[in-house]
C-alpha cells in the first residue's frame, strides 16, 4: 500500500518503511543503541531526500528514547545531574548543528558531508568496537582476568569547574561533558541520529561512568537533543515529516521489544562483536558511494521557488 | 474507462457541432481535459488525464503540457582526493518543472523548424536561461543534465506521445502525471497544425494541487512551523512513553 508523504514529497510502500522500522527497531533493541544511524542511510537509500531523512529521523529518535529511558528511570539509572550538563552542551551543539545544515545545503555540499560523517565516525567508532569486543572474546575463559582501574587519571582531570557527580561517583570538571555534549548534537543534526553509539563509548572510557548509568543517561540527553533538531528544522527547513517519523517508529518500538528480549541470550562481548562489524559495514557501504563514479555526474538541486 | 471514453466523445462531438462562440475557443479547434483539478491525496500514485476536442476540417494535432517554471540548480562532481564531489553548478531560471509532448504523426514532418522552435515544441528548444555569467562549453553539458534528470525523474517527455484521431475530426491524448509531479498551475496548449504551420492554438488551464491531509499538514509545516515542530515532538514523546508503558505490562 503505498502513502503519500506530504513533506518528503514521495509515495512510498508502507509495509516497506513499516518492516525497516521495526528491523532497525530490533537491532537497537539487540544493541542498546538508537537505530539512527542505521535508518537515516536507509532512508535515503529508498529515495527520501537526505535534508527530510535526517530531519525525520531525529523526530523518530525522541519516541524510541522516551520508550527506552523509562526502564532506566524505573530502576534509578539516570545521572540527572551528568545528563543536564550533556544537554546544555547538546542544545547548543545541536543548534548549531541545524544552522550548519542549513548552510551546507545552501552551497550543495549536504550530501557530502553526510556521507564523509558517517564513513569517518562509523569507521572509527566500528572499530574500536570490533577491536575491543575481540579483545574482550580472547580474554573470555581465561579466569581472574586482570580488572580495569574505574578510570585513569589524565589531564582531562585537571580541568577546572569541577562538579560532584554523586550518581556516578565522578568528580571532573564540567567543562568535559559540555564539550561531548556540544559535538555530539552537532552530529546529532547533521547526521540524524541520536549519537548513543558516539555518547556511550565517549561516556565510559573518556569520562569514566559507571556503565550502569551510562544509557539511561545517554537516553535521558538524547531525547532533548533530538527534540531541539526536530523543533529548529522544522522551523529553518520544513524537512520533518509527521507521517514518515509517525510510520517509522510504529515498526521501530514493536522491533526493539522483539530485539530486547533476543539480546539477553547472547553474551555481552559477542553482542559488541556483531554491533561492530555492522557499524563498520554501513560505514564501508557509505564509503563505496563516495569513490565509486556515479552514474551521472550532474544532479539537480532542490528547485528553488 | 469506456464509457467515460464514450461519453467524453460525446462531449466533444456536441463542442465541435455547436455554433462556436469565440471566447475560449480558437479559430477551427476546440479542446479541453477531463479534468482540470489533479488531486494529490494521501493515496496518490499518479495519474491519467484525457485530453480531447475536435479540429474545424482536416489537420494535425500538437499537444505540449508544461508545468509552473522553476529555478533549478544544476550540480556537477568532480574526483577530488578519490571520492566524488559537487564541484560546479549553474542555476537556470524559469525551467518548466513539467513538460509533455504528443502529436498525432512525427513533429517534423508537421512543422517547419523554425515554427518548431518558435512555439517551443520539444524539450530541446525550451529556453532554458542560464543565471549569471557562464562559460559556453559548460552550458551545454549542464543544459543537457538538466534535460536528462528531469527525463529520469518521469518529469520530461522527449518523444511525442500518441495524439489519436477518431474519424477526421475528433482527437484524444491521455498525459500521466507520475507520483513526483510538481505541484502549481499547468498549462496544456493544443496546436491545430495545417501546411506546414500552426493554424490555430488553444490553451486549457490545469491545476495539480495537493488536498485532504497530506495537504494540510504540509500547509501547516510551512505557515506555522514553531508549532508543526512542538507538535512534532509531543507526538514522538507520546507514542514513545505509551510504548514504554504498554510493553512493561506485555
Amino acid at each position: 500500500m503505498q502513502i503519500y508523504l506530504p513533506i518528503a514529497e514521495i509515495s512510498l510502500d508502507v509495509f516497506l518503511l513499516f518492516t525497516m522500522g521495526g528491523g532497525v527497531g530490533f537491532l537497537s533493541g539487540l544493541f542498546g543503541v538508537g537505530g539512527g544511524f542505521l535508518m537515516t542511510p536507509l532512508l535515503i537509500f529508498i529515495g527520501v531526500s537526505p535534508a527530510v531523512a535526517v530531519a525525520s529521523e531525529a523526530n523518530q529518535v525522541v519516541a524510541a528514547s522516551a520508550s527506552g529511558v523509562l526502564v532506566h528511570m524505573r530502576r534509578g539509572h539516570v545521572d540527572f545531574k551528568m545528563g543536564s550538563v550533556l544537554l546544555a552542551g547538546g542544545i547548543a551543539g545541536s543548534s548549531f548543528g541545524v544552522w550548519l545544515y542549513s548552510l551546507l545545503r545552501a552551497m550543495g555540499q549536504l550530501d557530502l558531508v553526510i556521507s564523509l560523517s558517517y564513513v569517518a565516525f562509523l569507521g572509527i567508532i566500528g572499530s574500536l568496537m570490533l577491536g575491543e569486543s575481540v579483545r574482550a572474546v580472547l580474554r573470555r575463559g581465561r579466569a581472574g582476568a586482570a580488572r580495569r582501574k574505574l578510570h585513569q587519571h589524565t589531564w582531562l582531570h585537571g580541568l577546572p569547574f569541577k562538579i560532584r557527580f554523586r550518581k556516578s561517583k565522578l568528580y571532573i570538571s564540567a567543562l568535559l561533558p559540555l564539550a561531548i555534549g556540544f559535538f555530539v548534537g552537532i552530529l546529532s543534526a547533521i547526521m540524524g541520529v541520536g549519537g548513543g553509539f558516539i555518547i556511550v563509548p565517549v561516556m565510559i572510557y573518556v569520562l569514566g561512568m559507571p556503565t550502569i548509568t551510562v544509557v539511561g543517561t545517554s537516553l535521558f540527553q538524547i531525547i532533548f537533543v533530538t527534540a531541539n533538531v526536530t523543533f529548529l528544522q522544522a522551523v529553518n527547513n520544513q524537512t520533518v515529516d509527521v507521517f514518515l517519523a509517525l510510520i517509522l517508529l510504529t515498526g521501530g518500538v514493536i522491533g526493539a521489544q522483539f530485539g530486547g528480549r533476543f539480546a539477553g541470550r547472547l553474551p555481552g562481548e559477542y553482542l559488541r562483536l556483531l554491533l561492530g562489524a555492522f557499524v563498520l559495514f554501513v560505514g564501508a557501504v557509505m564509503m563505496f558511494t563516495l569513490v565509486v563514479t556515479p552514474e551521472d555526474i550532474y544532479s539537480l538541486g532542490g528547485g528553488v521557488g | 474507462m469506456i464509457g467515460r471514453g464514450l461519453k467524453v466523445l460525446a462531449l466533444a462531438a456536441a463542442l465541435a457541432l455547436a455554433p462556436v462562440h469565440g471566447g475560449l475557443q480558437a479559430q477551427g479547434l476546440v479542446a479541453d481535459a477531463s479534468r482540470h483539478l489533479v488531486a494529490i491525496t494521501t493515496g496518490f500514485v499518479g495519474t491519467e488525464v484525457l485530453l480531447f476536442g475536435a479540429t474545424e476540417g482536416e489537420g494535425d494535432v500538437i499537444i505540449v503540457v508544461r508545468g509552473p517554471a522553476r529555478r533549478v540548480v544544476v550540480r556537477r562532481k568532480g574526483r577530488h582526493a578519490g571520492i566524488w564531489v559537487n564541484d560546479a553548478e549553474m542555476t537556470f531560471r524559469d525551467v518548466p518543472s513539467y513538460y509533455w509532448l504528443a502529436s498525432s504523426k512525427p513533429i517534423e514532418t508537421l512543422l517547419r523548424p523554425a515554427s518548431v522552435d518558435r512555439h517551443g515544441i520539444g524539450v530541446q528548444h525550451l529556453r532554458l536561461a542560464a543565471v549569471g555569467k557562464v562559460d559556453a562549453d559548460d552550458l551545454a553539458g549542464f543544459r543537457a543534465a538538466l534535460i536528462r534528470n528531469k527525463v529520469l525523474n518521469g518529469l520530461y517527455t522527449v518523444r511525442p506521445r500518441d495524439v489519436n484521431f477518431l474519424g477526421q475530426r475528433l482527437f484524444r491524448s491521455t498525459v500521466y502525471f507520475p507520483a513526483n509531479v510538481p505541484t502549481g498551475s499547468y498549462t496544456v496548449h493544443v496546436f491545430f497544425v495545417r501546411n506546414g504551420s500552426v493554424a490555430s492554438a488553444q490553451t486549457v488551464p490545469l491545476t495539480i494541487a495537493k488536498i485532504g491531509i497530506g495537504a494540510d499538514v504540509y500547509r501547516f509545516a510551512h505557515a506555522s512551523s514553531a508549532l508543526y515542530g512542538l507538535i512534532a515532538i509531543a507526538i514522538a514523546l507520546l507514542a514513545g512513553l505509551f510504548a514504554g508503558v504498554i510493553f512493561r505490562k506485555a
